[in-house]
């Protein structure tokens, strides 16, 4: 296992390490210690690399993952995980503002809670908090999961596409366009699925709720003027 | 951009460390405010006693001679003790409107950075870590401090321009993010009495704020209402003598987030200004709410 001090070694060390690593790579179990809160922490990393984070980051950590597992054993700052393409990132405790934004693969597991814009124009990514998740989440959500252990805030799913949202707690108020719909056996089970991915339990799919577009606001129609 | 950092102490054996941790906590800030920096800190109060916070742009000069005059003009005895640019002014309390008449009119050269009885605010151009050495801030003690590192948007960088803003007795405020409605709301509050020094966004919510106190409202009450009457992107840290608050906008984009233990409350617009905090590791850590009051008194 390499393990590489950030109180020692500088960021750009770090990231130009991971960087290097490719598929075939023998050094596949990576510790990051120190990282107090920096930016870009093991960001844009694009190898099927186990890396453990042991402390609480800044900005955009593992911002662009492609295939790392990346675990923050501590709480991360804006932009985590933000464009995801492919593999898992955990944060054991909370995230800030616009968790795994634009993400179009993977996963991304918060185990704590979400401040505001959590999966705002999530492409594809899916996302399991635990915890709540704040205001204006999932704005834009093209496609991808949501799943939510808590509650969420002001104007959930606003100006939502094809992204699914599941919430167990409560919704304090939903966007323009999301409403919530009905929940299928295809809707648990997928659930059911991403749990299974994301390692929780003791939560069962039909607790959930589902909100999603009403497909009103995708083309412009005079009609509807009010609601955007 | 800008930075905010913030501590206030809840346990007094901390205090004289006050400093040293707020000038740890700044340095972390320099990238989001590289253009000038400035704090405020509550030292300790002596009964009686009243502060005038001052800057000089040519301080050899300008402070020569400055007690004498003072003192002459009030009929008390004042005194001064420089810091580079700055100089604190000691007068007794009763005197401290008739000092500020005396700055003002006979030293009109010199800014004033803040009058009370515990607050002094020291703010300069310059790169965040330099302007802390330069106040000697790592040396000063207290019960609490605000700082703030500028990357200015809506005004000029100069020294006045830069924060914390002090616009009523021992009351500062730090801002970041930026207000739309600012110039209304100044012709409102200059009718009603108010005045500024600059053409700063900032100093008319630090005006707002010290103009709801004037009305008898508390600083919570004073922070609360300011959401319906300001209109732009904010993350405010305030402080009075014995408060210390914090309020950000409804929408909430500027960063904050903050720790609370045993020993303090600390403000940071990123966690790296509080991780080298004691006992961090084990602080209750928490972003702060949209449109949500907090505060804290002693």
């Amino acid at each position: 296992m390499r393990t590489i001090d950030l109180a020692s070694t500088s960021l750009r060390e770090l990231n130009e390490l991971l960087h290097k690593q490719t598929a075939g790579t023998n050094e596949t179990q990576w510790e990051i210690l120190n990282p107090k809160g920096m930016h870009a922490v093991a960001a844009g990393v694009d190898a099927p690399l186990n890396i453990d984070i042991k402390g609480s980051v800044g900005y955009y950590v593992a911002g662009m993952n492609k295939q790392a597992n990346i675990v923050v054993h501590g709480s991360a700052g804006p932009g985590a995980a933000e464009n995801m393409m492919s593999g898992k990132v955990v944060v054991k405790g909370d995230v800030s503002q616009y968790a795994g934004a634009t993400g179009r693969g993977g996963m991304l597991v918060v185990e704590g809670n979400a401040s505001s814009r959590c999966g705002i124009s999530m492409k594809g990514i899916d996302i399991v908090v635990k915890g709540n998740i704040g205001h204006m989440s999932a704005f834009m959500a093209q496609t991808g999961n949501l799943v939510v252990f808590g509650d969420a805030g002001d104007a959930l799913g606003d100006s939502i596409y094809e992204a699914r949202l599941f919430v167990r707690g409560n919704v304090k108020s939903l966007g323009a366009d999301c409403i919530e719909k009905e929940m299928r056996d295809e809707h648990l089970a997928l659930i059911d699925g991403l749990l299974h991915r994301a390692g929780l339990n003791g939560v069962r799919p039909n607790e959930f709720r589902r909100y999603g577009s009403a497909r009103k606001l995708y083309n412009f129609n005079i009609d509807n003027a009010d609601a955007y | 951009m800008c930075g905010i950092v913030g501590l206030f102490i809840k346990d007094t054996k901390l205090e004289p460390r006050l400093g040293e941790l707020t000038s740890v906590m700044l340095s972390t800030m320099c990238e989001r405010g590289p253009d000038s920096a400035g704090f405020a800190v509550y030292g300790p109060a002596h009964e009686g006693n009243a502060k005038i916070t001052l800057q000089a742009p040519n301080p050899d000069a300008h402070f020569a001679g400055l007690t004498t005059a003072i003192s002459k003009v009030i009929g008390a005895e004042a005194s001064l003790e420089r810091k580079s640019t700055h100089a604190v002014l000691s007068v007794p309390a009763d005197k401290l409107q008739a000092a500020r008449e005396a700055l003002r009119s006979g030293h009109p050269e010199l800014r004033i950075m803040s009058s009370g009885e515990a607050i002094e605010i020291y703010k300069e151009v310059g790169y965040p870590t330099q302007v802390a050495g330069q106040f000697d801030l790592a040396k000063m003690q207290g019960s609490h401090a605000i700082g703030h590192t500028r990357m200015a948007t809506e005004s000029a960088v100069t020294t006045m321009g830069a924060h914390p803003f002090s616009t009523g007795p021992d009351q500062c405020l730090v801002h970041n993010g930026s207000l739309s409605n600012h110039h209304n709301l100044r012709r409102e509050l200059v009718r009603d009495g108010m005045s500024f020094e600059t053409d700063n966004d900032t100093e008319v919510a630090a005006a707002y704020i010290s103009w709801r106190i004037k009305q008898g409202l508390n600083l919570g009450e004073a922070l609360q209402k300011s959401l319906d009457d300001l209109d732009g992107f904010f993350t405010f840290v305030v402080g009075t003598k014995n408060g210390f608050g914090v309020l950000r906008d409804p929408i909430a984009c500027k960063p904050a987030v903050m720790a609370e233990t045993d020993q303090y409350v600390a403000f940071g617009s990123e966690y790296r200004a509080l991780a080298g905090l004691p006992g961090i590791d084990s602080a209750r850590i928490w972003e702060p709410e949209p449109a949500t009051v907090y505060f804290w008194e002693r």
